[in-house]
């Protein structure tokens, strides 16, 4: 288990090394660098908050939930109030132990997503994950509105050892729903695992779309259980909040998987999401290859990007 | 309300401004930290921000604001105008050689910024202009890139230089040019895979392409969802490849698009074109100083005259314009009206670009205007004969029986479409009256898009 830990915060930490070489250091600097608590060190944090994409609004609650904090308890140090900080955020980011339940169950799994976000990509990652747990795994191809979607995840099926079902382009994603659903029942599948075409949320037909698939579901396999993943791209700033929202609207949104955290991006928007709509993050990108999709443990998370001493920065 | 856009939420602050008939000090201040929380908000780089408000302040905290007449378009005017010197106040076309020579065309970017679907849309808007494109598939990568790639090639009729997986991509990219002069094409788009700014070896395809191809436009493509790390990416691309232009994607959706000021702000590079939707041919020019105002909450306005005026024909407009005076409109002139919005990219696309809608609005209307309606309404007229279409007034019981089934409808929707058809020659007629007095002082467009 120790190890296990490791190896995922080792690669969560090298993923996010940049992140935290700005993030850190610049955390670092305040919290030694103020002799007391006054609005410049406030503003810093604000500053060093924003930069890291968390939004001005959930940052001002931050501070102000802070602020407050710091009051009652009669804080004075600047090092102190860093912990409370840490906290904060960590309370917030907090994973039920319910969350994964569907990879025990027999399930349908819905991604869905704006465009170029990772969908297809996770989904074939998500899908080498299930595989090595022993899953019996089935894809869906549904999108058939981008080009080569369908071959793209096909390689991904080929890669992660899995099945696929798909159609022609520019069919009815809803019948490769009802295809590959039948599939399901059929083989006996653990997990059905569903790509769908990357639409911007405020494109109403597009994601009238998913609500009939959405429908078949719960038509056709009403004994399935449901999980909806939203992919949001790390790098996205504040619209990622709208697109959860969105999306949250036209089907039950279950979890999000946190895309493209090996760049420079702060991947902050997540703790804004989790905060504003009580969506958690169940699962995070962090580079290309196929066990690049870790669960996600908002301690490590949060230690990776506030927590200067981990083994990390030695490296 | 944290949701409101960045237009919306100038609007308001400006609203409050405008009531006023002389502004304080502390006046200028409170609408400024407004601005700079919808700015943060629109994902404009903290940097940029900080720098943006300090000479906005500098300016409107003097005695100009204090002592002019209208201290409220004052401030809009100090703000827009520090925003367009920001974006940069002209339109900037992308550099093509002589056609007599090869331009080579490289776009570069992060995963999913949508580098294939616009280099695609890119070759397909310069084979309109004449050009003699080439597609290059340099993306070995990702899996199926090269399939993406040629099947939106085969959509825009441009032809596909590909060599599979196997051959590195600044070998591919160096045969690609020599195919081109055989061929005698004369411009190439390299498709470069999505690489994070921070992979080293992968920056460094990129530089080996630079080196052995004569790359005349590097285009980073980036989209405009991107929040503060916007200014990490231009940074690193324009340090280590060098930018000659930028394109902008998915500016179709409700994001506040501060990346595209960041962006500027970063790397000082144009913006050439703007992704504005999912089909093959929705790549726009890029307007700097439209997109300032646009921000600012003066709705889009210079684009959608521009677009009307491309696409429709004068003399049709004064025709109908002259036909909804005496509300002699018939179904014909419908028909005709309804082909010229989707001209112009149809309903929710001209709502966008008209001033003070925001997108709770645009939704809300979106709704009522189900595109699939449009169609059902063409069919019915469609069913009617050319007298019927003419004279309106013609359509008796049995006709519009005959019309229902021929459109596949329920009779009941015919009913409808000719009692709201009414209607809106009704409304016409007390229009018409007014138009001659008023010349449109919004937006002059007459066209009936109301009733339906």
């Amino acid at each position: 288990m120790a190890e296990e830990k490791k190896g995922f915060f080792r690669r969560l930490v090298a993923g996010l090394t940049k992140t935290r070489d700005s993030i850190v250091s610049g955390f670092d600097s305040i919290f030694s660098g103020y002799s007391s608590i006054d609005d410049d060190f406030y503003d810093e944090i604000e500053e060093i908050l924003v930069m890291g994409d968390i939004g001005i609004t959930a940052t001002t609650s931050i501070i102000d939930n802070l602020k407050e904090k710091v009051k009652e308890q009669h804080i004075r140090k600047p090092s102190e109030c860093k912990e409370l900080l840490i906290q904060s955020i960590k309370d917030q980011m907090d994973v039920g132990d319910t969350d994964y339940e569907f990879e025990n169950r027999r399930s349908v799994v819905l991604v869905v997503g704006v465009n170029g976000v990772g969908k297809t990509t996770s989904i074939g990652k998500l899908a080498g994950m299930l595989r090595d747990e022993g899953k019996r795994v089935i894809l869906a191809a549904a999108d058939t509105f981008r080009a080569a979607a369908g071959e793209q995840l096909t390689e991904w099926a080929d890669r992660a050892g899995v099945e696929i079902i798909g159609g022609q382009e520019g069919s009815d994603p809803a019948s490769v729903v009802y295809d590959a659903i039948n599939a399901a029942k059929a083989r006996s599948a653990d997990i059905l695992l569903i790509d769908t075409a990357g639409r911007l949320h405020n494109k109403k037909n597009l994601m009238n779309e998913l609500g009939k698939i959405n429908r078949i579901i719960d038509r056709e396999y009403p004994e399935a259980y449901r999980e909806t993943l939203v992919v949001l791209d790390g790098t996205t700033g504040q619209n990622a909040l709208a697109q959860a929202r969105e999306f949250e609207e036209v089907t039950n949104v279950t979890g999000i998987i946190l895309t493209k955290l090996d760049g420079t991006a702060k991947g902050g928007i997540a703790v804004a999401i989790h905060s504003e709509l009580g969506i958690p993050v169940k699962y995070i990108g962090v580079g290309e290859k196929i066990d690049d999709l870790q669960k996600f443990n908002a301690d490590e998370f949060v230690n990776a990007l506030f927590d200067v001493k981990t083994e990390g920065k030695d490296e | 309300m944290a949701f409101e856009s960045l237009s919306d939420k100038l609007q308001n602050i400006f609203k409050n401004l405008r009531r006023k008939g002389r502004l304080t000090e502390a006046d200028v201040k409170a609408a400024l930290r407004e601005v700079r929380l919808a700015l943060l908000e629109a994902d404009v780089s903290f940097k940029v921000v900080k720098s943006f408000m300090k000479s906005v302040q500098e300016k409107a905290i003097g005695a100009d604001v204090m002592n002019g007449l209208n201290p409220g378009q004052m401030v809009i005017k100090i703000v827009n105008d520090e925003l367009v010197s920001l974006m940069g106040s002209e339109t900037t076309e992308l550099a093509l050689k002589p056609a007599g020579e090869i331009t080579v065309i490289m776009m570069m970017g992060l995963q999913g910024a949508g580098k294939t679907t616009t280099a695609a849309k890119l070759a397909g808007k310069l084979k309109s202009k004449g050009r003699r494109p080439l597609l290059a598939a340099c993306d070995i990568y990702r899996p199926a890139a090269i399939r993406q790639l040629q099947v939106n090639g085969e959509k825009q009729g441009v032809e596909v230089f590909e060599r599979g997986t196997s051959v590195k991509p600044p070998q591919i990219a160096q045969e690609a040019v020599a195919y081109a002069k055989e061929k005698g094409y004369n411009v190439v788009l390299l498709d470069t895979a999505g690489r994070l700014q921070i992979d080293e070896n992968m920056m460094e395809e990129l530089q080996e392409i630079r080196r052995v191809v004569d790359v005349d436009q590097a285009i980073l493509v980036v989209d405009a969802m991107t929040g503060q790390d916007a200014v990490n990416v231009a940074a690193a691309f324009e340090e280590k490849i060098g930018i000659d232009g930028v394109i902008l994607t998915k500016l179709d959706g409700d994001t506040r698009g501060g990346a595209a000021l960041s962006i500027k702000a970063t790397c000082g590079r144009p913006i050439l074109y703007a992704g504005m939707g999912e089909k093959l041919d929705d790549l726009e020019q890029f307007y700097p100083d439209r997109m300032a105002s646009r921000i600012l909450g003066m709705g889009d306005v210079m684009s959608l005259i521009e677009k009307a005026q491309a696409n429709l024909d004068e003399s049709r407009a004064k025709e109908m314009e002259q036909k909804i005076r005496k509300a002699s409109f018939s179904f014909d002139d419908y028909l005709d009206s309804m082909e010229q919005m989707k001209k112009m990219g149809g309903m929710s696309s001209i709502l966008s670009m008209m001033p003070g809608m925001n997108n709770s609005q645009i939704s809300q209307l979106e709704g009522q205007i189900d595109e699939s309606q449009t169609k059902r309404i063409e069919a019915i007229i469609l069913s009617m004969t050319p007298q019927e279409r003419a004279n309106p007034d013609l359509l008796n019981m049995s006709r519009k029986q005959r019309i229902a089934k021929g459109a596949g409808v329920d009779i009941a929707e015919v009913n409808k479409l000719v009692k709201q058809f009414d209607q809106a020659r009704k409304m016409m007629k007390q229009l018409g009256g007014s138009l001659k007095g008023k010349k449109g002082k919004r937006f002059g467009l007459k066209l009936p898009f109301g009733g339906f």
